[in-house]
């Protein structure tokens, strides 16, 4: 290794071990915290809107609206109600994930063949059983679909939640912006790349809990 | 099944109305598809009822009242007696067994499961769930142990529907409502499932009301036949026989076609016609005395039977020999050999196909019974074509559900023909 400035300094890494995993952690609770509540918020809205189809076309203009307020901007807005909190980043995250979870719940409720809903409902489920029962594991392959862009889109946008959160719960966007206000590659190129991962762990992991949890949809023909 | 007063159950039409909004500017007048005209009938327990007619005649509509998938504009639907729209809607449904044309299997649930839905809804204990799921797997023909963990998606469209028909049944509710139950898989498989569930029926014993379009699957199926006519009007009720026998109007005649004689033949069964006894002799008997003997019979065929009485062929008079013993190699081994429970329509196109004017009548060991000619066939296709009224057909007694199973158990109801 060449001295002075590397691109890389695993010695680095190395000594700041403990500040990198909080800031990890930091930013799986900035995508986890808006993904739960998105995923809630959202269930209930395509519930609604399987129900009651005039409500599917507001509640996709409003996600919609709500998807182009810029990140930054929410921020501003909301700082002067919410402060420099954690909730503050939170809410536009949540809001973020609603026009890509709404749809992707509400066309895993309309994608049940109508044959298999006509076919409960005689068999005497009542409309809570339908929906619990069939209607929901159903659309399961189609929600799970939503929940991953969503999750690797608030991975990224979650690193804009630096400016708010700084060292309190900046996430890996505080690395980012550290390193290139230091001009220390090592620290933005580990944010960056951390993020990255994050992203196509989440993706993975939510591949294979899909698989586990509807093995119907991928049982092979002639298989046991 | 053990609970005999839960078998099966009457269902009454009593004066039954679904009107539609009325179709408007251009349509005005018409009837609208699927509305029911005061239909008034009468199932008794125990019997499949076919309700048939071209589409939007309001047959579906109907079978969908009694599970009040549909509320009738007016009239009463009676199921034992008892009106169906003061039953509680779940309770009602969970006491019908439902079979429609796309089966409706829950993709996510094993097989095991979707038979189970039914217990599974009223509570049934998870073990009874589970042994009812397999006793009933067995009863459709589907080995538990292969399918009950495998998805729908894993089966084929006749297995499918045979799940279908054992998930109806998983509560041994007293009435099935199918509708188009065999719709949606190819000739042959349906062929087979009407064989099956017939052959199921008669263990079961269920009061099934069923819709088709297809006046054949109509007649072959039901121990009586509802005939809609466009408007949701009964155009027909009555066994297979008297709609054939007798159209009450020109609507049913052109809806049943013009071969409802051989279509009559497709209900009787050699049993119903007379049969002559055949000329036989065994291989290493006289020629001779069969040479005289072969004069008794119309056709002047003698036939060649084994020790057992199996047919082996015949042999033309001119053919046997003035003296010595007969042999096998004499006789002429074509005939089409039937049973007491052929259809006359199988028994006529097998003899068509092998171009001879008689089969031979065997038992089920396969020993001669008799001869049946073709002319027998065809005097009893015209007394159908000039029956006059119901007088002369036999009473709404089914043909289906007279069959006695000990007869001969391991036939299919429809025929069972053994080629020569």
């Amino acid at each position: 290794m060449p001295p002075g400035t590397k691109v890389f300094d695993p010695g680095w890494v190395a000594d700041h071990v403990g500040q990198i995993v909080e800031r990890i952690l930091q930013h799986l609770e900035l995508t986890i915290l808006p993904l739960i509540l998105g995923i809630l918020i959202s269930l209930v809205l395509a519930i609604w809107a399987v129900r009651q189809q005039r409500v599917y076309a507001p509640i996709t203009a409003i996600t919609g609206l709500l998807y182009t307020i810029p990140s930054l901007a929410a921020f501003a807005l909301l700082v002067p109600i919410t402060g420099i909190e954690l909730i503050t980043a939170l809410i536009p995250l949540t809001t973020y994930t609603l026009l890509i979870l709404f749809r992707s719940f509400a066309s895993g409720f309309t994608s049940v063949p109508a044959d298999i809903l006509e076919a409960a409902e005689g068999m005497g489920y009542t409309r809570r059983q339908r929906l619990f029962r069939v209607e929901l594991p159903l659309a399961v392959p189609l929600m799970i679909a939503g929940v991953r862009l969503a999750s690797v889109t608030t991975i990224g946008l979650a690193t804009v939640a630096a400016v708010l959160g700084g060292e309190k719960f900046g996430g890996l966007g505080q690395l980012i912006t550290e390193g290139i206000q230091t001009f220390f590659p090592t620290k933005y190129l580990l944010g960056a790349v951390l993020s990255v991962v994050l992203a196509f762990s989440a993706d993975f992991l939510l591949v294979r809990f899909e698989r586990f949890i509807t093995p119907w949809a991928h049982a092979r023909v002639g298989g046991g | 099944m053990a609970d005999q007063s839960r078998q099966a159950a009457t269902v009454e039409f009593a004066h039954v109305t679904k009107r539609y909004d009325a179709p408007t500017g251009k349509e005005k007048g018409k009837p609208t598809p699927g509305a029911v005209n005061d239909l008034s009938l009468k199932v008794p327990a125990g019997k499949i009822c076919i309700l048939v007619g071209p589409s939007g005649c309001g047959k579906t509509t109907s079978l969908k009242m009694i599970n009040r998938l549909i509320e009738p504009t007016s009239g009463k639907i009676l199921i034992d007696g008892v009106d169906a729209s003061t039953r509680e809607l779940t309770d009602l449904r969970r006491s019908i067994g439902y079979v429609i044309q796309q089966v409706g299997l829950f993709p996510h649930q094993t097989i095991s499961d979707n038979v189970a839905t039914v217990p599974r809804l009223l509570g049934w204990p998870k073990a009874r769930q589970k042994e009812r799921a397999e006793e009933l797997l067995g009863l459709v023909g589907l080995d538990p142990a292969k399918y009950r963990g495998r998805f729908p998606s894993q089966l084929s469209g006749g297995e499918r529907q045979r799940v279908g028909v054992a998930r109806a049944l998983a509560a041994d509710p007293p009435i099935m409502l199918m509708d188009e139950p065999f719709g949606a898989v190819d000739p042959i498989v349906r062929d087979r499932l009407q064989n099956e569930f017939l052959r199921l029926q008669e263990t079961i014993a269920k009061t099934i009301l069923f819709v088709t379009h297809d006046i054949d699957e109509a007649i072959k199926m039901g121990d009586l036949v509802a005939v809609f006519e466009t408007g949701g009007i009964l155009a027909q009720f009555g066994s297979p026989l008297e709609i054939l026998a007798a159209p009450a109007s020109e609507f049913v005649a052109r809806f049943v076609g013009q071969d409802r004689g051989l279509k009559r033949l497709s209900l009787l069964r050699v049993s119903d016609v007379p049969i002559r006894p055949a000329v036989t002799a065994r291989p290493g008997d006289a020629a001779a005395d069969a040479r005289r003997r072969v004069l008794d019979d119309p056709n002047r065929y003698l036939l060649l039977i084994d020790p057992g009485n199996r047919p082996l062929g015949w042999i033309a008079h001119g053919d046997i020999p003035a003296d010595g013993p007969l042999t096998e190699a004499l006789a002429n081994p074509s005939s089409p050999q039937l049973n007491k429970r052929t259809t006359l329509k199988d028994a006529l196109s097998l003899m068509l196909d092998a171009d001879v004017q008689t089969g031979i009548v065997v038992d089920r060991t396969g020993a001669v019974q008799g001869l049946l000619s073709i002319d027998t066939i065809a005097d009893k296709m015209r007394e159908g074509e000039h029956a006059a009224a119901f007088d002369q057909v036999p009473p709404p007694e089914p043909e289906v559900g007279d069959l006695d199973p000990a007869d001969d158990p391991g036939a299919t109801p429809d025929a069972v023909v053994t080629e020569a």
